[in-house]
């Protein structure tokens, strides 16, 4: 792996009023990597991100994403970045192919490649034929997968995925992270928040939020001898139950 | 550039596969133009009335015949006593009475003096009032056709005339009050809904995730619904013109041009509207809560805001659809030019200023 890294936080930091919703984190993120993000609802994971994507200005400490400082080159690291939120975020009222134009669109893609891009993303998702669907009639778990496509679809350095496997079934989740392995042998690097520890288990590295603090990061491996565990799981468990803060 | 035009091209998109929404946006000006043209009009025709005629002389015969002749009445009942218009008055089948009295013509020949009663159901005071008018003056035609022959020593006549609309249509000033509406319903509730839906379906937080700037974001999502508004506009203006036959007196360039600094007066409050709102169902209400009853009731095209208490009248200053709805009827109706109209105009783009710089600034700070 190389040592490249795309990602680093210094004690980041964000305060609502009283409220410090991410406290003093600090990690870096290599390139190629996929990096889980773990925690229990309500621990912090989502407003990390959101600082990190340029959604949100921390309070403080340090931040740059593909190399771009948070505060200040906002505007670059959204050119450099996918994401895809915790809510489905495609238009059902459009179709397939409507979709991956939008978006393919807005990051300011040519028509060539647009055109490309949705011949190659439909082949690769084994969605002949099905263009003009319109993304209601998808079931869930092919609508995760084609939001997540089309969240890579301008091939951004870094892709930020918020929980995406929510209330999708085993095996389609297994095919999801098919999808992500694939992205990253692309050499886009993996930013993954997410509930099933199985899914932890894929990760290169993992980081566990507890309170607004990471409380652990190593690879899955490591983490399980470190605290002795048979399952990310068991240490999962063992980390949340010091949590103060109850869940949203 | 181009980000922008696809972006505009996927609203079109969304308005274009619902429908339903788009088939009420198109329709509803048509139906309310209809519908205040044709059924809730507050001029008063054909009215019932019953006649108790105790002379049936002709004088009286000529009256009512007369009377039950004009498209203000409609005669449903002769009646033969004053508790059977009492009962016919309790049955709702009446709005008015005339009575004249026995030896009608006789008096009015021989003695210079005649009596009409005229009983009019008053629990709707303004038709009883009108209902009475239109009578008095039916009599009094009769009484100069009689005089004719006569002078009379001293007379003073009055000469009406009514300014820009010599017939006393309603669409005179209810076409105007529904530019209004509609442009303030379709602009400021259609553009409001289609932000803050995108917030509730998780796409918003995408979109601000991409490069594109929030507030062209916010500028492409009006643009569908200021081409949909200038299509109501128009089509409003065609059925006044063919159907209602109120005309366009003035500029029509001007016309346009003030309905289009409305529309943005309009998107800028929906645009301000969905920064608060959370929800499609709150954004609605806030729509119709805050400009839609206060178009039908401040923006004088219902209740003259003449009439109302001084505190009301201020207010009625900060709906922006009384102004538009002033510069209308100068135009449309009166045909005055732009010199007519300038004040007014300066305060629709002095109030879209500040609509437009207060969300820009709000909607900064959400981002922050």
């Amino acid at each position: 792996m190389q040592n490249e890294k795309v990602i680093t936080a210094k004690e980041l930091t964000k305060r609502f009023g009283d409220f410090t919703a991410v406290d003093k984190i600090t990690f870096d993120v290599e390139k190629g990597e996929i990096f889980g993000f773990l925690g229990a609802n309500g621990a912090g994971k989502t407003t990390a991100m959101r600082m990190l994507c340029g959604l949100l200005l921390p309070t403080s400490g340090l931040a740059t994403v593909a190399g771009f400082d948070v505060y200040k080159k906002n505007e670059q690291i959204k050119k450099n970045i996918g994401y895809m939120s915790q809510k489905f975020s495609l238009y059902e009222d459009l179709t397939i192919a409507e979709n991956i134009r939008f978006y393919a669109g807005i990051y300011g893609l040519s028509d060539e490649r647009i055109k490309e891009k949705t011949g190659s993303l439909i082949k690769q998702l084994h969605l002949e034929g099905q263009e003009k669907t319109l993304v209601k009639a998808l079931p869930l778990g092919w609508k995760q997968k084609l939001a997540f496509s089309i969240a890579i679809v301008h091939e951004p350095a870094i892709v930020f995925l918020d929980e995406p496997t929510g209330g999708v079934d085993p095996v389609t989740r297994r095919e999801f992270w098919g999808l992500i392995y694939e992205a990253s042998a692309g050499g886009i690097t993996i930013f993954v928040t997410t509930h099933y520890m199985d899914e932890a288990e894929y990760c290169n590295r993992v980081s566990v939020m507890v309170d607004g603090r990471i409380d652990a990061l190593d690879t899955p491996a490591n983490l399980m001898k470190d605290f002795s565990a048979k399952s990310m799981d068991e240490v999962f468990l063992q980390l949340a139950r010091k949590a103060v803060r109850t869940g949203d | 550039m181009k980000q922008f035009l696809i972006f505009v091209k996927k609203e079109w998109l969304h308005i274009w596969r619902d429908r339903r929404t788009l088939f009420i946006l198109i329709w509803m000006p048509v139906v309310q133009i209809i519908l205040y043209g044709f059924a809730l009009t507050n001029e008063v025709k054909n009215s019932n009335i019953a006649i108790f005629d105790q002379s049936k002389d002709e004088a009286t015969t000529t009256i009512s015949d007369e009377i039950a002749a004009s498209r203000y009445f409609n005669l449903v009942k002769n009646v033969y006593s004053y508790d059977d218009i009492g009962g016919t008055f309790r049955q709702g089948k009446i709005r008015m009475a005339i009575v004249f009295p026995r030896n009608f013509r006789y008096d009015l020949l021989h003695g210079n003096r005649a009596q009409i009663q005229l009983i009019a159901d008053a629990s709707d005071p303004n038709t009883a009032n009108t209902l009475t008018n239109y009578a008095s003056a039916i009599i009094n035609d009769y009484q100069q056709s009689v005089n004719q022959n006569e002078a009379l020593p001293y007379t003073i006549k009055t000469q009406v005339r009514m300014l820009y609309n010599p017939e006393l249509k309603g669409a005179y000033s209810f076409v105007p009050g529904v530019m209004a509406l509609v442009l303030m319903l379709v602009c400021a509730m259609m553009t409001s809904i289609a932000i803050v839906k995108e917030k509730e379906m998780g796409t918003m937080e995408v979109i601000l995730v991409s490069p594109l700037k929030p507030f062209r974001i916010i500028i492409a999502k009006t643009i569908p619904y200021l081409l949909v508004s200038l299509l109501n506009i128009a089509s409003i203006l065609l059925l006044s013109v063919y159907v209602l036959d109120v005309p366009i007196v003035g500029s029509l360039t001007l016309l346009m041009a003030e309905s289009t600094l409305f529309t943005i007066t309009s998107l800028s409050i929906g645009i301000l509207i969905s920064n608060t709102a959370k929800t499609q169902q709150t954004a609605m209400f806030m729509a119709l809560m805050s400009l839609f009853l206060p178009t039908l009731l401040f923006s004088g095209f219902l209740f003259p805001i003449e009439n109302m208490p001084i505190p009301l009248q201020v207010i009625s200053n900060i709906v922006p659809s009384k102004w538009y709805y002033i510069i209308v009827k100068n135009i449309m109706i009166k045909g005055l030019g732009f010199e007519a109209v300038w004040k007014e105009t300066m305060i629709l783009v002095a109030m879209t200023a500040a609509l437009l710089g207060i969300s820009i600034y709000k909607f900064k700070i959400r981002l922050a």
